[in-house]
């Protein structure tokens, strides 16, 4: 059989990222994806004839401008298109619209209550100084802080002087954001509940965290760091679902030249003298190379699909320690039509992107304690859209398609393995918590996939399901991802690297560790580097 | 303590509209609109020109209402905004107003704005941005009241050479003896209507505080025999043009607000903005004392200059430069029609902007898709370029 110069394991949106890199550097490249579709958990799929799902990731917003442009992903067909807006609903009828127009805005925010309105300033400039410090870190390596390699001091002094730049109050302010909840950093600026109650949001999605843990600012700063066309922090979609982005990086791929294989999944990353020689797939072929590439997260790349004696104990101690927990689920759902919303009737829904059904941080944290009850919240936090109102390529004319990630569902239910009734009735609280703000909801409702973190495990192969491949707190950022001494994309054998979102800088649809890592394997063979470097923000 | 705005369930407005928006409506011939605070305002009615001149030679006319506004009272009004404000409150009588600076402890600043005093312990701050948060901040620990009136104040700058005359002649007797900084209160038919000698012109000017309610009539009252046009409306480029004239700075124009600042450094204190007249040191204790102190020992790090540049293009956002070596930035410019000068306020890294700094400001202009560079000499300047005597003499003049 062929010998290829270099094996992708995984078609998630992070291995064609890195295949594309090194196909594009001249490598003989294969990616080898166990499902029958690439994609990971940047896929859309048709699951109900006429209706495509993006069935999970559904918004994009980190994905690296500079990568996209230059893997010439709009060429291959991929088209991203902001949205704007949201709203939180209120159980007393009321509700927070929040505007991307700062005056509206204010307004609503003042309806709730002048002081946060004003407020609310001081906050976007405090959350903008933390992205503009952590925005020039996604396209580079992270330091080694223990090495005095000449490379390494100097991407030290790089990250030092970031810091320093921030002045004294913002290095403190810096450290607290890095560790503090964020409803404890919310509660230093607002005072109404359904305010903080909407912003919160993003600190606890996709983490097995309340908003009152410490490390959610952070994860809420994962959420804001990305950009639409430069305005940081904007989300939009994807014109066709997610998967028109790992579509376009396949596209890509192939246009330099690199394959793709599906239905290949890899039982083993083959060792032989301390370096690897290739994989074995399931159906008993092996394919060897030189140089090996796990798309999968760090418990599945060392504990599943490598021999733990062909690694360093202390690898496999921190394999196994490496948190990575499951919090989410996620419901995509066919609709006849558009649904109504209660104190909605005359706003143009078309303005707002997201639908909020938690009023205040306390509704949150009750979310919370049930998953740490081992059972999914009854009243959960939901980050629910309608991409069909921007979108005519995902439904039939007239239909309309809903996505809805659900805050919180814990990988076992009371000790055991969820059952497919566990899911159904995860589903019911779900449908039945946005019917309680929307009348004729139930009504339009033609197919729904609900994915518990048992399919999202099963299916897109992430532990427990953890949409980041590993808690983002800090123990496990920068050069402590996935763990200290191998955050530099090499793992601990010869030949073989790390590009998922269990590396620097971490989950969502970024490509940031996918090019990282090829600009690491890259600089191994001596190659002279074609990775861009981030964007200067200003 | 806190503000008590009702709740208001439902949707916030999509716009605002300004007590005078019939009239300002109607008034506005160019439809040229645009948003201040979240209302619909006039950009400009008829001409920038006309309008200009209008505030330099007879009266402009300028829909206020949107400027924002506090009222702060309570037991220890006086006290609180002595602490808020870097400017010595106590020396402000009743009926007086004063322009002010409100910093943030490390000094720098959060707005400027003016301090109306209705009684000992009875004040109304205007303000540019909405501060509220930083107010209520403050007022931790006073038996104080601060809330938002903006919504509940009309108000309508008149200024110009006969705006004393216009106003007298709408039935505001003895105006004239009203000094600068000084508030006077008149009933007009029944209309409680309260009348400060400020504004944003650097002229002659005043303006009228009054319940919403009453907008239309007094507007029609300012507006009643005026068929000479010797009365305008203004928009806001008019009064812009007329503020740049009078040197007055504008918030999020020659200085980010200091509670917005995203970098590092980016904040200016009073002592950096040519306000340091606004500064009372030998107050014990008030917001960014002593950050303000320790500025003034090491000197402060910028400069606000204003620059009288070489030729007749406006060195907008130009680079300063002092012997080659950049230095600095312009904030605002124009060439002012009433000076006729070409005039500049610029934010200059210190020690430069010195008197005999040889400055020059690198100003680009296209015609006709042709891109032009010239490096204009600059002259600091000490005084406006324009400040005419009436604007401070009592009784004013009627023209
Ligand atoms: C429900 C959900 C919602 C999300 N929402 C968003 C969102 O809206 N926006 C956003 O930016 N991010 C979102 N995320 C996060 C984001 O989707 C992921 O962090 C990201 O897609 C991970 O990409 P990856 O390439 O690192 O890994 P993956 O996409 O997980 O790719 C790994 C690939 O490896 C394959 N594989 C696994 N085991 C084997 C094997 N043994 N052999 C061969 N192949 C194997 C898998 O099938 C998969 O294709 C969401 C995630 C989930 C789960």
């Amino acid at each position: 059989m062929k010998k290829y110069d270099a094996i992708v394991i995984g078609a998630g949106h992070n291995g064609l990222t890195n295949a594309a890199y090194l196909a594009k550097a001249g490598l003989d490249v294969l990616v080898v994806e166990k499902n029958p579709y690439i994609g990971g958990a940047t896929v859309s799929r048709e699951l109900h004839e006429g209706w495509k799902y993006s069935n999970c990731s559904y918004v994009c917003s980190l994905l690296r401008p500079e990568i996209a442009r230059d893997l010439e992903l709009p060429r291959h067909g991929l088209q991203v298109q902001p949205y704007g807006g949201g709203v939180t609903f209120c159980r007393n009828g009321d509700h927070f619209l929040y505007y991307e127009d700062h005056e509206r805005l204010y307004r609503e925010i003042a309806r709730h209550s002048k002081r946060d309105a004003n407020a609310y300033d001081r906050y976007g400039a405090d959350v903008i100084k933390q992205t503009r410090l952590i925005r020039p870190f996604l396209l580079r390596t992270p330091p080694d802080p223990s090495s005095f390699k000449p490379r390494d001091l100097m991407e030290l002094r790089h990250l030092a002087k970031a810091f320093m730049e921030l002045g004294e109050e913002g290095l403190a302010d810096t450290l607290r954001f890095w560790t503090m909840s964020i409803g404890d950093y919310l509660d230093g600026y607002f005072e109404t509940d359904v305010v903080k109650a909407h912003l919160a949001g993003s600190g606890i999605i996709g983490t097995a965290l309340g908003v009152y843990s410490p490390g959610t600012a952070y994860v809420l700063l994962h959420h804001y760091m990305g950009d639409v066309d430069g305005n940081v922090g904007a989300w939009g979609f994807a014109r066709g679902g997610m998967g028109a982005i790992a579509n376009a990086l396949a596209a890509s791929l192939q246009s330099y030249g690199g394959e793709i294989r599906c239905a290949a999944e890899v039982t083993q990353i083959m060792v032989r003298n301390g370096k690897t020689t290739g994989v074995a797939l399931a159906n008993g072929d092996e394919v060897q190379a030189d140089i090996v590439v796990s798309n999968l997260d760090p418990k599945r790349t060392f504990l599943n699909i490598m021999a733990e004696s062909d690694l360093p104990a202390d690898v496999v101690r921190k394999a196994r320690n490496f948190k990575i927990r499951g919090s989410s689920g996620k419901l995509n759902i066919a609709l006849d039509g558009l649904p109504t919303f209660n104190g909605l009737e005359n706003v143009d829904t078309s303005m707002i992107g997201e639908m909020h059904f938690s009023d205040s941080l306390a509704h949150m944290e009750r979310a919370y304690d049930d998953w740490k009850d081992e059972t999914w919240s009854k009243e959960p936090y939901l980050d629910m859209l309608i991409p069909t109102q921007y979108d005519p390529t995902m439904a039939p004319p007239g239909k309309h398609m809903m996505t809805v990630f659900v805050q919180y569902a814990p990988p076992t239910i009371d000790g055991r393995d969820w059952t497919d009734e566990d899911r159904d009735n995860f589903g019911k609280t779900v449908i039945d918590t946005i019917a309680n703000y929307s009348p004729n909801f139930k009504e339009l409702i033609l197919h729904a996939e609900v994915r518990s973190p048992r399919e999202l495990e099963n299916e897109v192969g992430l532990t427990e399901g953890n949409i980041f491949m590993g808690e983002l707190t800090f123990d496990q950022l920068l050069f402590n991802r996935p763990f200290p001494g191998y955050a530099q994309y090499r793992g601990p054998v010869k030949g073989m690297y790390m590009c998922s979102s269990g590396t620097h800088p971490g989950g969502g649809v970024m490509a940031a560790p996918g090019a990282n890592a090829a600009r690491e394997i890259l600089r191994d063979l001596k190659h002279p580097n074609i990775v861009p470097g981030a964007y200067a923000d200003d | 303590m806190t503000d008590t705005a009702p709740a208001n369930p439902g949707t916030a407005p999509r716009v605002l509209h300004t007590p005078f928006h019939s009239r300002t409506k109607v008034a506005n011939k160019m439809e040229r609109w645009e948003v201040w605070q979240g209302y619909n305002t006039a950009a400009c009615y008829t001409d920038v020109e006309l309008e200009y001149f209008a505030i330099r030679s007879n009266t402009g006319v300028f829909d206020l209402s949107p400027m924002v506004k506090y009222r702060i009272q309570g037991a220890d009004a006086a006290d609180y905004v002595d602490r808020l404000l870097t400017r010595n409150i106590r020396k402000l009588g009743t009926d007086r107003v004063a322009y002010v600076a409100i910093c943030n402890d490390a000094g720098n600043v959060i707005d400027d704005g003016t301090l109306f005093r209705f009684a000992d312990n009875e004040f109304r701050l205007c303000t540019q941005e909405h501060v509220l948060d930083w107010l209520l901040w403050s007022a931790e620990g006073f038996d104080v009241t601060v809330y938002d009136e903006t919504a509940d104040v009309a108000a309508l700058a008149v200024q110009g050479p006969t705006s004393c005359q216009t106003l007298r002649r709408m039935g505001l007797d003895g105006l004239q003896e009203l000094k600068p900084f000084g508030m006077a209160h008149y009933e007009l038919e029944g209309i409680p209507l309260m009348v400060s000698r400020t504004g944003f012109t650097g002229d002659l000017g005043y303006e009228l505080w009054l319940a919403p309610e009453h907008a239309e009539t007094v507007w029609d009252r300012v507006f009643a025999n005026t068929r000479q046009r010797t009365v305008r409306p203004i928009g806001s480029h008019a009064l812009d043009l007329a503020r740049i004239e009078a040197g007055f700075i504008a918030a999020g124009v020659d200085f980010v607000p200091a509670e917005q600042i995203v970098r590092n450094g980016r904040g200016r204190s009073p002592l950096e903005l040519g306000l340091e007249w606004l500064v009372d040191f030998s107050k014990p204790v008030f917001n960014g004392r002593q950050a303000l102190l320790q500025q003034r020992d090491k000197g402060p790090r910028y400069r606000l200059a204003k620059l009288s540049v070489e030729g007749n293009k406006p060195a907008e956002h130009a680079f300063i430069y002092c012997r080659g070596r950049e230095v600095g930035t312009v904030t605002s410019a124009a060439w002012c029609p009433s000076a006729k000068s070409n005039f500049a306020l610029a934010s200059i890294k210190t020690p430069y902007g010195r008197e005999r700094d040889p400055l020059k400001a690198e100003i680009y202009y296209m015609r006709e898709l042709h891109w032009t560079r010239t490096m204009a000499k600059c002259e600091i300047v000490n005084e406006p370029v324009f400040n005419p005597p009436r604007r401070l003499q009592t009784p004013a003049p009627d023209a």
